[in-house]
């Protein structure tokens, strides 16, 4: 990729703040802000691609802006895991570019200048977590990455929204001030350092019962993974619009989150270190029952956003045990179930919405019939259900795969119990919602006639993603080859 | 003129050009005087500041060799304090022109010049190396913001004002008996001189009246939790170029006198040894922090708010003391520079708002953030610095503030800090949901009323210190390496 320059990463974390701005002065002229909005995500996404010929080659940038503390500075530093999460955050923002301009004119909502730059600055704080060279400056980044999404999710200005807004702002920032912060100060204080080294920084600093205290600190401050019971933001976040829902709780949002597990857990805990102590299997049973109650949850709602969004806690959580059972095969799984369940949820959001579009319906029981007139739209979704169940022929099932092997060579058998029985689950909640539509009789008072398949647009965008998943499937190697360098 | 001379006109600029604006006719030529004033002290005492080394400034007046003649003397410890006091003097007035137009339309040139001889007494109580010239600089600071408060167009900043008078007279009474007790058994009132006889007779009881005496006396100026009570409504009354210079200033003074008496006078030694004075301050120093948020937390006339969260600020100043280590005193000195850059900002932002609707009840900011958004961005920015959010000033305060905690292994203290941060994520966050997310008010008819946003002389200024507030989260080594060099310099002073 040598023909395209590699930019600081500092210049790469900006342009979409950039963007933000330039967004927000246009917002008396519709083109030109459509136009900086793909602007923004096209110059990104060229930046983030810039990086992965140098990283990849061992020499990922580094760049500090100014020491803070001693010891402590706001700096970055490109290693492959980052790189990834950059990578899916700049290219879905391209693909939901193209999505969202379309859903949010098709549904007239207004300050729309105040909704791409919000955007654009979310996407520039998931950046800034990607590339941040410790945790004090991936904490800035995650706290910029709350306070952005705020105003998107409250978009709608309802009483309904602005409910769903406080909780969203209330869990986030309750768990990462009082649990995150203290946990980073507490490695600040035990080894006098924040950066991510691999192989962990902790050593010896701290007395070995101590450790699975920390990784609780970790696990559950870091809301964003939306670890129960610190979940409760992820389906108050959905009063947001669909675009919102897609590209950020369940990409750039939540992937943050996990994001953040797997960093802590390799390049503050250390691999080998969680390995050997163990410390982190309680926190894995417990993404394992957040994964098989969110399920069950998720089984009863009628809604399909928040039906997503139970489904989204309980993939989350399928990291997490990748990351706290620390086997290599585990680990590898994690960072895989990173990028295929962002490529596979935001598929499904993009549908919700373009359900949404075509026939205002967001209820579940009101979709019978629906896929006959949507037949795009509904076998989109299917696919993105199949990858994320985890089948053959879709990027989802690699990342299951070797989080089943990983548990299994860990012999943690509640876990892969809890795997394979969330896997039928998903199947009872997820698979049902195409099957009515293609299959199910419409419904008395809820027909079908008249309705039409969603914009154009919106069927592009789903149709890159849905595509992604399959490809996924036979190329999987790029991205195993980076998870197994992260590991070993 | 060598630095060691230059230094006394930090005091005697201010103070002299005092006399002059008294007799300036008209509006701007008064500000512009005092401005240039408090700017000259400003840089004198940067200049002062970057001057100095291991050896302390001195100055002797009337080349009266000390310890007949008065000395200032000047360490990294006050040379910082004043750079702060006056600092934050220059924001002020650069923010208050136009602010002072509205609230005090006539006899400005005597506003000014009690200014001017506040600040004066401020930075003299700051320089000086002599017990008494403290007191002296004391009752000078004090009787001129007696009156400043008094200025307000509300008539209950009369009352407030007369309050502040009893109880300032208090403190400063108890501080001048306490001097006198350790003049009577010193027979000197230089403070290094005083430092090298009080451990021949420390072990009487007149010494140690004398040092409850001088912290009592000193607890009080410094509004420290009970003595609290003078400081809501004086800040709450008084002109909001007031607010915002006292808020900055006055407390940290006190604060850095009582410093000064404790390690410097009677010794860390002595001070904590001699009398459980470590755990007496943690302890006043945690009601503070709560007993301030919690109050904070349900006030609905806004400046009072600020003015009970300063009551949490002294708080972790104190904290800060009373953790009697390094780490813990740089953490007090850095938060003295964050603290008042926060709440300078923040009094600003308020009494912008209040410039257009002329009210600091939380009512009287429903709507604002839309009819004046840039002046509540700034508020919202500024209450970040005060939650001590990464990135702003307020967050290194904290930061500091817990590892003394955490050094000194008292982790339940790490808690209580957070959980009075998350009362501030409160209070604040009121101001934030009134400005924003309430229907704008309406008049008796039932019409929207509409305010503009500020005039520029008022959002410029604002807008530096909310930027200053950002600039020292992030770039620390002046503010950190200011306040360790005070820290070190009051541990191992005058030895």
């Amino acid at each position: 990729m040598s023909f395209i320059p590699t930019l600081s990463p500092l210049t790469v974390v900006v342009i979409p703040f950039v963007g933000a701005l330039a967004i927000a002065l246009a917002h008396q002229h519709p083109k030109l802000r459509d136009g900086l909005g793909w602007l923004a995500s096209i110059a990104f996404f060229i930046a983030v691609a810039g990086h992965i010929g140098p990283t990849l080659s061992g020499q990922g940038a580094t760049q500090t802006l100014s020491e803070l503390l001693p010891g402590v500075s706001i700096a970055f530093a490109v290693e492959p895991l980052g790189l990834l999460f950059a990578l899916i955050g700049a290219s879905l923002w391209l693909v939901a570019t193209l999505y969202a301009q379309s859903y949010m004119k098709s549904l007239n909502y207004p300050h729309l200048a105040r909704f791409f730059a919000c955007y654009a600055i979310a996407l520039g704080a998931a950046a800034g977590i990607a590339f941040s060279e410790n945790l004090l400056t991936l904490f800035i980044f995650y706290e910029i990455l709350t306070l952005s999404t705020y105003p998107l999710v409250t978009h709608s200005g309802s009483e309904e929204a602005r409910r769903g807004g406080r909780i969203y702002l209330f869990y986030l920032l309750a768990s990462s001030i009082g649990l995150l912060l203290p946990a980073i100060i507490w490695v600040y204080a035990a080894t006098g350092t924040l950066d991510f080294q691999s192989g962990g920084i902790l050593g010896d600093h701290i007395a070995p019962h101590w450790i699975p205290v920390l990784v609780g600190l970790f696990a559950f401050g870091i809301g964003k993974a939306a670890l129960m019971p610190m979940h409760k933001w992820l389906p108050a976040a959905m009063v947001a619009p669909a675009p919102v829902s897609a590209l950020l709780h369940a990409v750039a949002v939540v992937k943050a989150g996990v994001f953040t597990i797997l960093k802590v857990a390799i390049f503050v805990f250390g691999i080998d270190v969680l390995l050997a102590t163990g410390a982190g299997v309680w926190v894995a049973w417990v993404a394992a029952f957040t994964i098989v109650s969110a399920s069950l949850v998720a089984l009863r709602l009628d809604d399909l956003k928040a039906r997503l969004a139970y489904s989204t806690v309980a993939q989350l959580s399928y990291v997490i045990v990748g990351a706290m059972i620390a086997t290599p095969l585990a680990a590898i799984g994690a960072v895989m179930q990173l990028a295929m369940h962002a490529v596979a949820k935001i598929t499904l959001f993009f549908s919700a919405g373009a359900i949404q579009v075509a026939s205002g319906r967001k209820k579940i029981k009101e979709f019978d019939g629906l896929g006959r007139v949507m037949p795009y739209t509904f076998t989109f979704m299917t696919i993105g259900i199949l990858s994320i169940i985890g089948l053959p022929l879709f990027g989802g099932m690699w990342a299951k795969w070797y989080l089943l092997m990983g548990s299994l060579s860990a012999e943690q058998w509640i876990v892969a119990g809890a795997l394979m029985l969330s896997s039928l689950l998903n199947i009872l909640y997820l698979l049902i919602i195409p099957i009515r539509g293609f299959f199910a009789p419409a419904a008395d008072g809820v027909p079908t006639e008249g309705l039409h398949e969603a914009p154009m647009a919106q069927r592009v965008a789903m149709g890159i993603t849905a595509t992604a998943c399959v490809v996924l499937f036979f190329f999987p190697e790029p991205l195993f080859e980076l998870a197994k360098g992260l590991v070993s | 003129m060598t630095l060691a001379q230059w230094m006394p006109f930090i005091v005697l600029v201010p103070m002299i050009t005092s006399g002059l604006v008294a007799l300036l006719p008209g509006r701007n030529l008064p500000w512009l005087m005092t401005f240039l004033a408090a700017t000259a002290s400003t840089g004198l005492s940067l200049w002062v500041l970057f001057g100095i080394d291991a050896e302390p400034l001195r100055y002797a007046f009337g080349n009266w060799p000390p310890p007949i003649g008065i000395e200032y003397r000047v360490d990294a410890a006050n040379a910082w304090v004043a750079f702060i006091v006056s600092g934050i003097a220059m924001a002020a007035l650069l923010w208050g022109r136009v602010s002072v137009h509205q609230e005090i339309p006539e006899r400005q040139n005597i506003f000014y010049a009690l200014f001017l001889l506040a600040l004066a007494g401020l930075l003299g109580i700051t320089l000086t190396g002599d017990a008494f010239n403290v007191f002296v600089f004391l009752e000078i600071s004090s009787l001129s913001t007696y009156a400043l408060i008094a200025f307000g167009h509300d008539r209950r900043g009369l009352l407030a004002a007369f309050r502040y008078l009893i109880m300032g007279t208090i403190g400063a009474t108890f501080i001048l008996i306490g001097i006198g007790f350790l003049y009577m058994m010193t027979g000197t009132l230089n403070m290094a001189d005083l430092a090298e006889r009080i451990p021949a007779v420390a072990d009487t009881n007149a010494v140690r009246a004398g040092f409850a005496f001088i912290i009592v006396g000193l607890g009080l100026k410094l509004a420290l939790l009970p003595l609290h009570l003078w400081l809501p409504n004086a800040y709450a009354f008084a002109p909001n170029v007031i607010t915002v210079f006292l808020a900055g200033t006055a407390t940290k003074v006190a604060l850095y006198v009582m410093l000064r008496f404790i390690y410097t006078v009677f010794g860390g030694d002595y001070s904590f040894g001699a009398v459980p004075l470590a755990t007496l301050l943690m302890i006043l120093a945690i009601a503070g922090m709560v007993v301030g948020s919690w109050v904070a937390m349900f006030e609905p006339n806004l400046k009072r708010l600020l003015a009970y969260s300063s009551v949490a600020q002294v708080g972790y100043l104190v904290l800060g003391v009373s953790l009697v280590s390094l780490i813990g005193l740089t953490a007090t000195f850095v938060h003295l520079f964050n603290h008042a850059l926060m709440k300078a900002a923040l009094f600003m932002a308020l009494g912008t708002v209040m410039y257009r609707t002329g009210s600091a009840r939380i009512e009287a900011f429903y709507g604002v953030g839309r009819q004046m958004p840039w002046t509540m961005t700034a508020f919202a920015l500024a209450g970040l610095s005060l939650i001590g959010v990464p990135t702003t000033a307020g967050f290194i305060s904290k930061w500091y503030l817990i590892l003394a905690a955490m050094e000194a292994g008292l982790a339940w203290l790490v808690v209580l800090i957070l959980i009075t941060s998350f009362m501030a994520v409160y209070y604040i966050w009121r101001v934030i949901e009134a400005a924003w997310f309430k229907p704008a008010q309406t008049d008796a008819q039932g019409a929207t009323k509409v305010f503009r946003e500020a005039p520029l002389a008022l959002l410029i200024p604002l807008w530096i210190m909310v930027a200053l507030n950002f600039y020292f989260g992030l770039e620390t080594s002046l503010s950190l390496g200011a306040a360790e060099q005070a820290a070190q310099a009051l541990l191992g002073a005058f030895k």
